[in-house]
């Protein structure tokens, strides 16, 4: 299942679970077209899209300005930057919580957030946590039903964890947790996923169990998948788009091979970058990986 | 290591401001020493007795000048005398003694404890010393008596403290003391007001104490002067003499042990006489809360975080303030206002200032 | 399974303790009665129409139990409920577990209006609306300081709850030297939090508060579960986390502003009795909090008892924090301070 292998050429081997992933990547790429807003395709196709977006949270003192991107629905977009660019800031422009400085944001549909490291303060059980995505179905001052129940319990199911319905969340290990909040996104009906590092706190395997899910559901359920991350090749296995936040007002976004270059990753992170080929779900990608030329084994 | 990273970000920030600790450094602190000295003669001056600035001022000077001609012998003269030579002095001394003791114990424990919201209150050792306090009184037992068990229940309560934030974590500061001693400190708050409704052979003092453990100078006599003074002056120049040594307890255990000191017996030595300076301060006017919280961290902003300069300037400014506090109480007309309340009630803004100020910085464990 | 059973009958069983300590505390006193009786007058006086024409048993037991005895259980019992029910929606709401009405400010606060209401001689509806003022008001400030120092999630709104606090109970003092000897017996009475001035009135003055902003707080149960996944996660499920916040804050504030006027500060049992109750029950709010309305209400209640045999006039407050106190150290041992710090 863990399909994310590095290697060193250009080896094409095929390992795991294949090509259930249907259509590919290149599928997506081709609408929307390369870098620049300029191409806006069909409102009602659009996912999300902001444009001339910009926020300071003490006046003219600018975390970011002048951004703009637009997704399809369907398709998965990963940001990055580094800390303190305003990642998370955009993050929570998009979902409505923050109101930009200046700049618009048009949103298409039910937004669903995971938050980075998600912890809560009392040990409620996975069901519990599934169920509190039907929060929108519940009247304010009714109680969920059995109804609410059942949804939440087969949505634990479709990612075959039915049996931990009862577990406490705070005993599961991080990969599950962060499935358990999948299955609530799918429980609340969002059409919009957006995953704050969602892999920064797991081991390898969990990385590639999640990495997997993020593709999944934007294939076979239709969800538009927002994340942000700092490894190249998590953008690289999963990204339609991508965005770079190079500066206060410089960025790069278009297709994820067309960002994701050399030349642009050493700019955003100010560390060499080298090639490397892999392979995820059955098709042969590249990424780069970061080299540091003051260690010794690079 | 975080916690350490924590302890030494302000001091960074502010270090570079305060300079060098040449001779500009220990300007501030000279000034204020000065400032307090005529601080002190000056609040002879103010006070419920109807008289003048100046005609106190000039019988004070007569009562300590030995030459100065025929003392004039009607009977005003004589109580004025009385005012300003008998009842205004012990009680200055008194407050100003528990200024500095609580602005000594305050900035001994921030330091040593490496967290700047520890205080004399909020480590349980005020509200401990209260319980030992009223035990006595209720029981009607003498001053030095009283004094004793106030100075055993604040030990025994910091213990609690120290003990159950043990339990809890590893280090030995940070969130579970300041708790611990929150707990602790109501803990024992509670056992005033059990004893405060048994009834008792002795339950007639009870306003009095109420008065009392609300903080007042009210009543100060020579011999609470010597009650506060001398483990003021005693602990006082003890950790005075290791002000150095709270910089390296400052950096953590760990720290202070690569450089190769045992920080324990310092550290068992600072609890001990922080913890007599508190209970003598308790035992002589009740419990006068946030100063020893805020009067280091005005220090702090004053000559910065090393504790070569910053533990003589917290003595004076606590001393200076608490003095002042008194003074207003004494000159407010209509009854008394407790000094705690006072203390309190400007403390507390002040320490919501800070709190915003610092942005938690160190203030929170992580 | 046969544990998620448990959990699910226990607040059924906590209501029944309830009403069996409440018949069995109107047994309490130097006139002596016998449990049934005093559950049969119970039961009529409950329902009044049903009252038999013949009284069953002397007039003076029917006097005991209705003027003397009942008031102050009824004030206890509902006590317990609001402070039971305040510090379960506090601690879900601030997804902080170690928030109660007294640490959060609101009890202070409540405390420092209605003193402030006494002094300018208000009536007791004016004194009760100050002191719902200065709860809502101290927590309010007590959260913006939190907020300025971008500690809202842990320690940061303990922290600047004590200040708010201690600030309050400064002005309670000052209110106290400038009140005349009138006012101050008024206001020293129930500083120290004491159920000893039961009378209908009171009860009547507590049981508004309690029956509709805790039903209403009982109805909005599942939405704490939602609120304590924090303001971010919540609001992207649909919550309106800020319109939500702000009702659970009137309400909390007015229960709590109404058992301070009524009984004085009780300290400790807002913070305590929902991690009891979250022991019995577990931490989903839909059990819980019925769970601690109950579990307060029992609490008081058996308090007040203690001292009502005991023939002590120890204030209620007292007892409850030296009851509170070693329990909450135990819980912070046992617990290793696993989120009560934001590690």
């Amino acid at each position: 299942m863990s399909a994310v292998t590095f290697e060193n050429g250009e080896n094409d081997e095929n390992g795991g679970s294949g090509g259930n992933g249907g259509s590919g990547g290149s599928g997506g790429n081709g609408g929307s077209g390369g870098s620049g807003g300029d191409a806006v395709p069909v409102p009602d196709a659009v996912a999300f899209a902001f444009e001339g977006l910009g926020h300071a949270y003490v006046a003219e003192r600018w975390i970011f300005r002048n951004y703009g991107a637009s997704l399809r629905k369907g398709q998965v977009f990963a940001l990055l930057g580094p800390n303190g660019r305003g990642k998370t800031t955009l993050l929570k422009i998009l979902l409505g919580v923050l109101r930009p400085s200046e700049g618009r944001v048009t949103v298409n549909g039910r937004v669903a957030f995971v938050p980075q490291l998600f912890q809560v303060s009392f040990d409620y059980s996975a069901l519990d946590m599934v169920l509190m995505g039907r929060a929108r179905k519940v009247g304010l001052f009714t109680q969920p039903s059995p109804v609410d129940e059942a949804a939440a319990l087969a949505a634990l199911d479709r990612f075959g964890m039915a049996h931990l319905a009862r577990r406490p969340f705070h005993e599961m290990s991080g990969g599950q947790r962060q499935l358990v909040i999948f299955a609530r996104a799918l429980v609340a009906e969002a059409d919009i996923l957006i995953l704050d590092e969602p892999t920064s706190a797991l081991d390898l395997k969990n990385q590639g169990v999640v990495l997997e899910w993020i593709d999944r559901l934007s294939r076979k359920e239709g969800l538009t998948v927002l994340f942000t991350t700092h490894h190249p090749h998590h953008a690289h296995a999963v990204a339609d788009q991508a965005m770079l936040m190079l500066g206060q007002s410089e960025y790069v976004y278009g297709a994820t091979s067309d960002v994701l270059t050399e030349a642009n990753l050493r700019r955003l992170y100010e560390v060499p970058m080298c090639k490397v080929g892999f392979q995820f779900e059955g098709q042969a990608r590249e990424t780069l990986v970061p080299v540091y030329p003051g260690l010794r084994g690079v | 290591m975080t916690e350490v990273t924590h302890s030494r970000a302000p001091a960074a920030a502010t270090g570079t401001s305060a300079g060098l600790p040449g001779r500009r450094g220990w300007a501030l602190p000279v000034l204020l020493a000065l400032l307090l000295l005529v601080a002190v003669v000056v609040s002879i001056g103010f006070g419920a007795y109807p008289m003048s600035f100046g005609r106190a001022m000039r019988l004070f000077w007569e009562t300590l000048w030995p030459f100065s001609g025929n003392p004039t012998p009607d009977l005003a003269a004589i109580r004025e005398q009385t005012v300003v030579a008998v009842i205004r002095p012990p009680r200055i001394l008194v407050a100003t003694f528990c200024g500095v003791a609580l602005g000594l114990a305050g900035t001994a424990l921030q330091g040593m404890m490496r967290n700047p919201l520890i205080g004399p209150d909020l480590v349980g050792v005020s509200g401990g010393a209260a319980f030992g306090g009223v035990l006595a009184m209720l029981m009607n037992w003498p001053i030095a008596a009283v004094i004793a068990l106030a100075t055993a229940g604040g030990v025994g309560a910091m213990l609690c403290t120290l003990a159950l934030a043990r339990l809890v974590s590893e280090r030995n500061d940070g969130i579970p003391l300041i708790l611990a001693g929150f707990f602790v400190g109501a803990f024992f708050l509670a056992g005033v007001g059990l004893l405060k409704s048994l009834p008792l052979e002795y339950s007639w003092k009870l306003p009095g104490i109420v008065y009392w453990l609300l903080g007042s100078f009210r009543g100060a006599d020579p011999t609470k002067v010597w009650v506060i003074a001398v483990p003021t002056l005693v602990g006082g120049a003890v950790l005075i003499l290791l002000r150095w040594r709270m910089n390296l307890l400052s950096l953590g255990d760990l720290d202070a042990a690569s450089l190769g000191i045992d920080v324990r017996w310092l550290r068992w030595a600072i609890i001990g006489i922080v913890t007599i300076m508190v209970a003598a301060q308790v035992a002589v006017s009740g419990v006068v809360g946030w100063v020893g919280l805020v009067i280091p961290h005005f220090a702090r902003m004053l000559v910065g975080p090393d504790h070569r300069r910053l533990v003589p300037t917290a003595a004076l400014l606590g001393g200076l303030y608490v003095l002042l506090l008194d003074n207003l109480t004494r000159t407010m007309s209509g009854g008394e206002l407790p000094v705690g309340v006072l203390s309190a009630f400007f403390g507390t803004p002040m320490l919501c200032f800070l709190f915003w100020k610092t942005q938690t910085r160190g203030w929170s464990g992580s | 399974m046969t544990h998620g059973g448990l959990q699910r009958l226990a607040p059924y069983g906590l209501i029944v303790g309830l009403i069996a300590v409440v018949v069995a505390s109107l047994c309490i006193g130097s006139y002596p009665m016998s449990f049934w009786r005093a559950a049969g007058i119970a039961g009529h006086l409950a329902l009044p129409w049903s009252l038999p024409d013949p009284l069953p048993w002397p007039a003076r037991d029917l006097l005991v139990v209705q003027i003397i005895r009942l008031p102050r259980v009824l004030l206890a019992v509902f006590v317990g409920i609001a402070l039971g029910i305040s510090g379960t929606a506090l601690q879900g709401m601030m997804k902080n577990p170690l928030v109660g009405p007294d640490l959060v400010g609101v009890s202070s606060g409540a405390a420092c209006g209605y003193v402030i209401g006494v002094l300018l001689d208000l009536p007791p509806g004016g004194c009760l609306a100050l002191g719902f003022a200065g709860g809502v008001g101290a927590m309010v400030c007590t959260y913006a300081l939190a907020r300025l120092a971008k500690g809202t999630e842990g320690v940061g709104l303990i922290l600047s709850g004590i200040f708010i606090s201690a600030f309050c109970m400064a002005c309670v003092g000052l209110a106290q030297f400038f009140a005349n000897d009138g006012q101050l017996q008024n206001m020293t009475f129930w500083l120290l939090g004491s159920l000893a001035r039961a009378e209908p009135h009171t009860v009547t003055l507590m049981a508004v508060p309690v029956l509709v902003a805790g039903s209403i707080l009982m109805l909005l149960r599942w939405r704490l579960n939602l609120l304590s996944l924090g303001p971010l996660d919540a609001a992207s499920l649909g919550v309106r986390v800020g319109f939500l916040r702000l009702l659970i804050v009137a309400l909390v504030s007015w229960m709590v502003a109404a058992q301070v006027a009524a009984s004085g500060v009780i300290g400790w049992v807002g913070l305590v009795i929902p991690h009891v109750a979250r022991m019995i029950v577990g931490p989903d709010h839909r059990r819980l909090l019925p769970a601690s309305a109950w579990l307060g209400g029992l609490f008081v209640l058996l308090v007040d008892d203690v001292t009502r045999v005991l023939r002590t006039e120890i204030p209620v407050g007292v007892l409850t924090s030296l009851i509170g106190t070693p329990f909450l150290v135990f819980l912070f041992w046992k617990r290793k301070a696993k989120g009560w710090m934001n590690d």
